[in-house]
């Protein structure tokens, strides 16, 4: 039974290697921060797998519950560990950030599964492309109601969570977001991945095939479009907060329709419903905004051309809706992932 | 108060009419294909940047040709210019063979492309662009227009043919196609903006500074231009699809794709056609607004588009009213809030209440549910 342990051992050495390799100087600042962009465009992008891969829905609004989780996380953590004009002194030392970090993740998470109550209610009714206005409607909602918090800077920005990073690097030298992000990207993953494999993963993806057939059969339609809105959402929120003490600053300038077309983007060149697909694409598309960021302007022009013409030729995206272990079956004798 | 509600008024009915415009495009395309066209706001901008051009080119501010060379020169160079337009028009239109005894449309197009072409290329590189009266500029207008919407409507035909075709024939699921149109957004959106740089371009006045009175409110003649268009377009385009053959083709389409072939109808010509449609409505929503907001920038159609987009599926996307009157009650929705509150609440109340106008029609307020098989 070798292969029971052969995920979680990979796991730990990943991140014993991405905590070492800083130290001897094998990666720089810059591998770090391009680590860390990758890991969050993981989690967006098998985040909105659940709801336009497994559940067959068109939600383009992603980078709405994005912001959401990015600024109460941020303010969040402005609020306790540092002094601000607006919310006053710290209530808690600093010495306490890596233990609380978890906390104000948290708290982004939970923001951004109530935000997408925005939309999970009114899907009980609506559905299809009627639905796919109302994510972007919400997006558009939260990103101009962000925009009239004074409180949190306005269309100007928020910003602070630089010194809560600062906080954690005194404490221990380490590459304190990358561990993080790679502990919420493996969250992520498995949370997803024990969903979409539960009964209730059935539920969405029966929801998926034919909406009033699966109700005939007795799936509670709405409490699975519930829990999965939910749950996408606030993962899209736990992305955002990552994103947001990645680079210390948050406007909802960062939020637009682009981000959530990069989401949309990276699900259905994965293939829809497939996890392994959407983390590979994701890989394939940080890796494709880092190598061609010397065209300036042009990227965004040969990004999408080069994504049109992969359509072309494989229009089910990389995986279809295939795993890596249904591609290869050969690689379930070496690993089980739970 | 009543003057400044009038004004408010004239001020929604003219955004409106771009909105209008925009869905009506959007709607054209999902009621045949039900393909949400995420490029389309981007045509509409495609289609403000072509009025530009076309309208400075027509007024010798861009000319190829000095105004001075012989008129054997300047007719090659019309003739050249017609044979472009004419073959991209033909291109777009006649590319399968059509069933025998059926009507050809590619003719009546390419005509009017090569007279409208060389009408306008002779007239003023004859003249020698002596622009000083208003009537000149006035019939570079009418000139413009029609060059406009042909040539965003070619642009619009090349992406279907490109990019959506190819995917509808191998079957790949329909969301793979509205990717694609996304992605097309933003490659005409950068793309245009690596092309002309980060200038933002300001259009010519055409049309002549002419302000009316209406009850102490103010209308220019641009801003009525606008008006008139939309509905005129709405009317148009109601007359198309309920009256014309096409029209009944387009809604057998949109009824049953695959059993349309089977009647005979060439599916592709009405699926062009109706592309056609939707991207000329653009270009002309676009020189309409450029006209009328005179400052154009690559992401212009973005934000426009979008909110269109919702217009549309909020006034029940595939039902040519709904699109019409979405269009409209964004507008007012906007310019109320605008007015009432402020402007920096503009999107939040306004899609809030379309939000909760969806929830509570969930098919907008003109679509029909759908009743579905199991």
């Amino acid at each position: 039974m070798g292969n029971r342990i052969t995920v979680p051992a990979a796991l730990c050495a990943l991140l014993f290697l991405m905590v070492a390799m800083p130290h001897v100087g094998l990666l720089g600042q810059y591998g770090v921060t391009f680590l860390c962009t990758m890991g969050i465009y993981i989690i967006l992008s098998a985040s909105l797998n659940l709801v336009n891969g497994y559940m067959g829905e068109f939600s383009c609004g992603h980078a709405g519950f994005m912001a959401v989780g990015a600024y109460t996380s941020s303010v969040a953590g402005v609020f306790l560990f540092v002094p601000d004009q607006v919310f006053g002194q710290p209530w808690l030392p600093m010495a306490l950030t890596p233990f609380a970090f978890p906390i104000i993740l948290a708290a982004g998470f939970i923001a951004a599964a109530l935000a997408g109550l925005v939309v999970a209610v009114p899907s009980f009714k609506t559905r299809g492309d009627y639905l796919a206005v109302i994510t972007l409607a919400a997006s558009y909602i939260i990103k101009s109601a962000i925009e009239n918090v004074e409180a949190v800077g306005g269309p100007r920005g928020f910003a602070g969570m630089g010194k809560i990073v600062q906080g954690m690097d005194s404490m221990a030298p380490i590459p304190w977001m990358l561990v993080w992000i790679f502990l919420g990207v493996t969250f992520t993953i498995w949370i997803l991945r024990r969903f979409v494999y539960s009964t209730y993963g059935k539920g969405v993806m029966a929801i998926h095939q034919d909406e009033v057939a699966a109700e005939i059969m007795s799936v509670n339609t709405n409490k699975m479009k519930l829990i999965a809105f939910m749950l996408s959402s606030g993962l899209a929120g736990l992305a955002g907060g990552l994103y947001a003490y990645l680079i210390s600053f948050v406007n909802p300038a960062s939020f637009t329709i682009l981000r959530s077309t990069e989401c949309l983007v990276m699900v259905y060149l994965g293939g829809m419903g497939s996890l392994s697909g959407s983390v590979l694409s994701a890989i394939v598309f940080a890796i494709l905004l880092e190598f061609l960021k010397p065209l300036e302007q042009l990227k965004w022009v040969a990004i999408p051309l080069l994504l049109i013409l992969l359509m072309q030729f494989r229009p089910e995206g990389i995986m279809g809706n295939r795993e890596l272990s249904d591609v290869f079956p050969k690689l379930k004798r070496f690993y089980r992932f739970k | 108060m009543l003057e400044t509600v009038i004004q408010q008024a004239l001020n929604a009915l003219q955004l409106g009419s771009y909105y209008s415009l925009i869905a009506l495009g959007y709607c054209l395309v999902y009621g045949v294909l039900l393909l949400i066209n995420f490029a389309h706001g981007d045509i509409f901008m495609v289609g403000a940047y072509i009025a530009f051009f076309a309208a400075t080119y027509i007024m010798g501010q861009h000319a190829l040709i000095p105004p001075n060379s012989p008129i054997m020169v300047k007719l090659v160079f019309a003739g050249f210019f017609a044979l472009i337009v004419t073959a991209a028009v033909s291109f777009a239109i006649k590319k399968k063979p059509q069933a025998p005894g059926r009507k050809n449309y590619s003719y009546p197009a390419i005509l009017g492309g090569i007279f409208i072409t060389v009408t306008a290329a002779i007239y003023y590189w004859g003249q020698g662009m002596k622009l000083e009266t208003g009537a000149d500029k006035i019939l570079v207008f009418a000139v413009t227009m029609p060059l406009t919407m042909i040539l965003t409507s070619v642009v619009g035909v090349f992406i279907e043919r490109v990019a959506y075709k190819p995917l509808r024939l191998k079957g790949a699921n329909r969301l793979y196609v509205v990717i694609t149109a996304l992605m097309m957004g933003i490659i005409l959106e950068y793309g245009n903006l690596s092309l002309l740089g980060t200038s933002r371009l300001s259009y010519p006045t055409l049309l002549p500074r002419v302000v009316f009175d209406v009850a102490g409110a103010k209308i220019s003649i641009t801003k009525l231009t606008a008006i008139a268009a939309s509905f005129l377009m709405f009317a148009l385009l109601q007359w198309i699809v309920t009256r014309t053959k096409l029209g009944m083709a387009m809604r057998a389409v949109s009824y049953d794709k695959f059993a349309v072939p089977l009647m005979g109808i060439p599916l592709d010509a009405v699926i062009v056609f109706t592309f056609f449609l939707g991207s000329s409505m653009a270009g002309m929503a676009g020189m309409l607004y450029a006209m009328n907001f005179p400052v154009l920038d690559p992401f212009m159609g973005a934000l426009v588009g979008w909110k269109a987009f919702v217009a549309a599926v909020v006034g029940g996307i595939g039902d040519i009213r709904g699109a019409f009157v979405g269009g409209f009650l964004l507008a007012f929705l906007e310019v109320i809030v605008a007015a009432v509150f402020s402007s920096e609440l503009r999107d939040l109340i306004s899609f809030t209440i379309l939000l909760g106008i969806l929830t509570w029609k969930p098919t907008g307020l003109f679509g029909k549910p759908k009743t579905t098989k199991i």
